[in-house]
C-alpha cells in the first residue's frame, strides 16, 4: 500500500509541478460545452434535451486529450522500466498512475460539470444523478485509457490510434452516465443506470490494471 | 531451420486441406442460397425481405466466431509464445472486419423496410458495431509499430480485452430491450424458426465456415511465405 | 421471374444486401488469393537466384 501512495504522491506532484494538464482538460470541457448554444442555437428546451449527452461526450473527448501523456514521458525518458523492476507490482503502479489521472482529469471534470450544466438548462432534478454517473464513470475512462494508452506506447501516430482503440470501449461508460442523468432530469429511475455504472467500474478495476500491465511488460521486451 | 518445424507442417495441412475446403464451401454456399432463394418460403410477416436474413445472420454468427478464434490465438501466442498464433490471429483479423461490415450493412438494409429506420443505438447494433471498432482497432494497432512483433502483442492483447464485448452482443437482446429480436436459433429450447427457414440458413452459415478455413489458410500461408522472403533476403 | 426479382416489393433492399456480402466476401478472396500468388512468385524468384 505504501508503493501506491508514494507512486501517486509522486504523479500529482508531477502533474502539479506542470501544472497544465489541469487546466488543460478543464478548459477544454468548458470552452467545448460552451460552443454548444452557439451551434445550436439557444432555444432552452433543445439544449436540456441534449445537455446530458453534451456534458458526457466532451468530458470523454476532455478525458481522451491527457491519456496519451499517461505513461509517455515515464517511457521516453526510462523510469517507467525502471518503476517496473521495482518490488511493487506494475498492476500496482497502473493503479496508482490511473488515479493521479483520474484526480487531475475526472474529478475535476465532475466538479465543473454541475456549473456547465447551467449553461445548458440542464434539469435541475438530474444533478444529482448526473454528479453520481460522473463520479462512477469518469474513473472508468481513467482505467480503460490505461489499457489504450499501454498499448500505444512508442507506436506511430499515437495519438489517434490511442482514440480509435479506446472510443469504443467508452461506448458503454457513456451509454449509461447519458441514460442515468437523463432519467433523473426527467424524474425518472436512473438507479439501474448507476448501478450497470458501478458494475463497470468495479469491472475495469479489475481488467484494466491486469490487460495495462501485461501491455506495459512487452513494450519493455 | 528450426524457426520453420512448425510452420512446415502447417504449410504441409494447409495444401491437403485447402481444395476440399474450397470446394465444401462453395458446394454449401450454392445449395444454401438456392435454397433461400427458390425453396424457403416468405414470411408471413415480413414477406419476401426475409430473405436478407440469409446473408444477414450467418454474417453476424461468423463476425463473432472469427473475433473468438482471434482472442483464443492471442492468448496462445502470448501465452505459449507459439509462432503461429500470432499469424493465425492477424489473418484472421481482416476476415471478421468483413464478416461484421457485412452484418452490418445487410442489417441495415433489413432494417429500414422492417423497422423504418437505417440505424438504431441498441445494444445489439452498438455492441457489433463496437465489434467492428475493435477488428479495426486490431489491425491498426499491429501495423503501428516498427518493431513488428511489439506490434503483434499489442494486438493481442488488445483482441482479449475485447472478448468481453462477446457475451454483450450475444446476451444484448436479453438484457435489455432492443429492437433487434430475440434470438430464434441459438437459445434454450430449441430453434424457433421454421424448418424450411432453419435448413438453408445452417446451409449456408457452414458453407462460410469453410469460406473463413479457406481465407485464413491462404492468408496464413501468405504471411509465412513473406516470413521466409524476408529471412532469405536479410539473413534469418 | 420478374415476380422473383421483384422480392415482394422489397427488391431495392433485398438485392442491394446480396451484392455488398458477394462484393465483400468476393473482394476478400480475390485479395488473399492475389497476395498469395504475388508472395509465392517473390518467394520462387529469390529462391532462384
Amino acid at each position: 500500500m505504501s508503493g501506491f501512495a508514494a507512486l501517486l504522491t509522486r504523479d500529482l506532484r508531477l502533474a502539479f509541478r506542470q501544472g497544465g494538464d489541469v487546466a488543460n482538460v478543464v478548459a477544454f470541457f468548458a470552452l467545448a460545452v460552451i460552443l454548444f448554444p452557439f451551434g445550436v442555437g439557444p432555444d432552452p428546451d433543445l439544449m436540456a434535451r441534449i445537455a446530458a449527452g453534451v456534458l458526457w461526450v466532451t468530458a470523454l473527448l476532455a478525458a481522451l486529450l491527457s491519456l496519451e501523456r499517461l505513461f509517455d514521458a515515464d517511457y521516453q525518458d526510462g523510469s517507467l522500466e525502471a518503476l517496473s523492476l521495482m518490488p511493487v507490482p506494475l498492476e500496482i503502479q497502473v493503479l496508482a498512475k490511473c488515479a493521479a489521472h483520474w484526480l487531475t482529469t475526472g474529478l475535476p471534470l465532475t466538479i465543473i460539470a454541475p456549473l456547465l450544466a447551467l449553461v445548458l438548462h440542464f434539469d435541475a432534478a438530474g444533478y444529482p444523478a448526473l454528479i453520481a454517473a460522473l463520479l462512477l464513470g469518469t474513473p472508468v475512462l481513467s482505467l480503460i485509457g490505461a489499457i489504450g494508452a499501454a498499448l500505444t506506447l512508442g507506436a506511430r501516430r499515437a495519438g489517434v490510434l490511442l482514440s480509435l482503440l479506446v472510443l469504443p470501449l467508452y461506448i458503454p461508460v457513456l451509454i449509461f452516465g447519458v441514460a442515468a442523468s437523463e432519467a433523473a432530469a426527467l424524474g425518472l429511475e436512473s438507479r439501474p443506470h448507476l448501478l450497470l455504472l458501478a458494475a463497470l467500474l468495479a469491472g475495469s478495476l479489475a481488467l484494466a490494471p491486469w490487460a495495462a500491465a501485461a501491455a506495459l511488460r512487452q513494450a519493455f521486451e | 531451420m528450426q524457426r520453420f518445424a512448425n510452420p512446415a507442417r502447417f504449410m504441409r495441412l494447409s495444401a491437403m486441406l485447402l481444395p476440399w475446403s474450397a470446394i465444401a464451401a462453395a458446394v454449401l454456399i450454392a445449395i444454401g442460397f438456392y435454397g433461400a432463394l427458390f425453396i424457403a418460403p416468405p414470411d408471413y410477416q415480413q414477406g419476401e425481405a426475409v430473405k436478407i436474413m440469409y446473408v444477414h445472420v450467418p454474417s453476424a454468427w461468423l463476425a463473432s466466431l472469427v473475433y473468438a478464434v482471434m482472442a483464443v490465438a492471442s492468448a496462445v501466442a502470448l501465452i505459449w509464445r507459439h509462432p503461429l498464433a500470432h499469424i493465425a490471429a492477424e489473418s484472421a483479423a481482416p476476415i471478421g472486419a468483413c464478416f461484421t461490415f457485412v452484418c452490418l450493412a445487410t442489417g441495415s438494409l433489413w432494417g429500414e423496410p422492417m423497422w423504418g429506420t437505417w440505424w438504431v443505438w441498441d445494444a445489439r447494433l452498438t455492441s457489433v458495431l463496437v465489434l467492428f471498432f475493435l477488428y479495426i482497432g486490431f489491425i491498426a494497432l499491429a501495423n503501428a509499430f516498427d518493431d513488428r512483433t511489439r506490434g503483434s502483442r499489442a494486438a493481442a492483447i488488445l483482441a482479449i480485452v475485447g472478448v468481453v464485448n462477446l457475451p454483450i452482443i450475444k446476451f444484448s437482446v436479453d438484457w435489455w430491450n432492443t429492437l433487434h429480436q430475440k434470438a430464434s436459433v441459438f437459445r434454450m429450447g430449441g430453434p424457433t424458426i421454421a424448418t424450411s427457414m432453419l435448413w438453408p440458413l445452417l446451409v449456408i452459415a457452414a458453407g462460410f465456415l469453410f469460406l473463413f478455413a479457406v481465407l485464413l489458410m491462404l492468408r496464413m500461408r501468405t504471411a509465412l511465405l513473406r516470413a521466409k522472403l524476408r529471412a532469405l533476403r536479410f539473413g534469418t | 421471374m420478374a415476380q422473383f426479382f421483384a422480392m415482394g416489393g422489397y427488391a431495392r433492399f433485398v438485392w442491394p444486401a446480396y451484392g455488398v456480402a458477394a462484393l465483400v466476401l468476393v473482394g476478400l478472396l480475390a485479395h488473399s488469393l492475389i497476395g498469395y500468388r504475388r508472395a509465392q512468385r517473390a518467394l520462387d524468384a529469390e529462391e532462384r537466384r
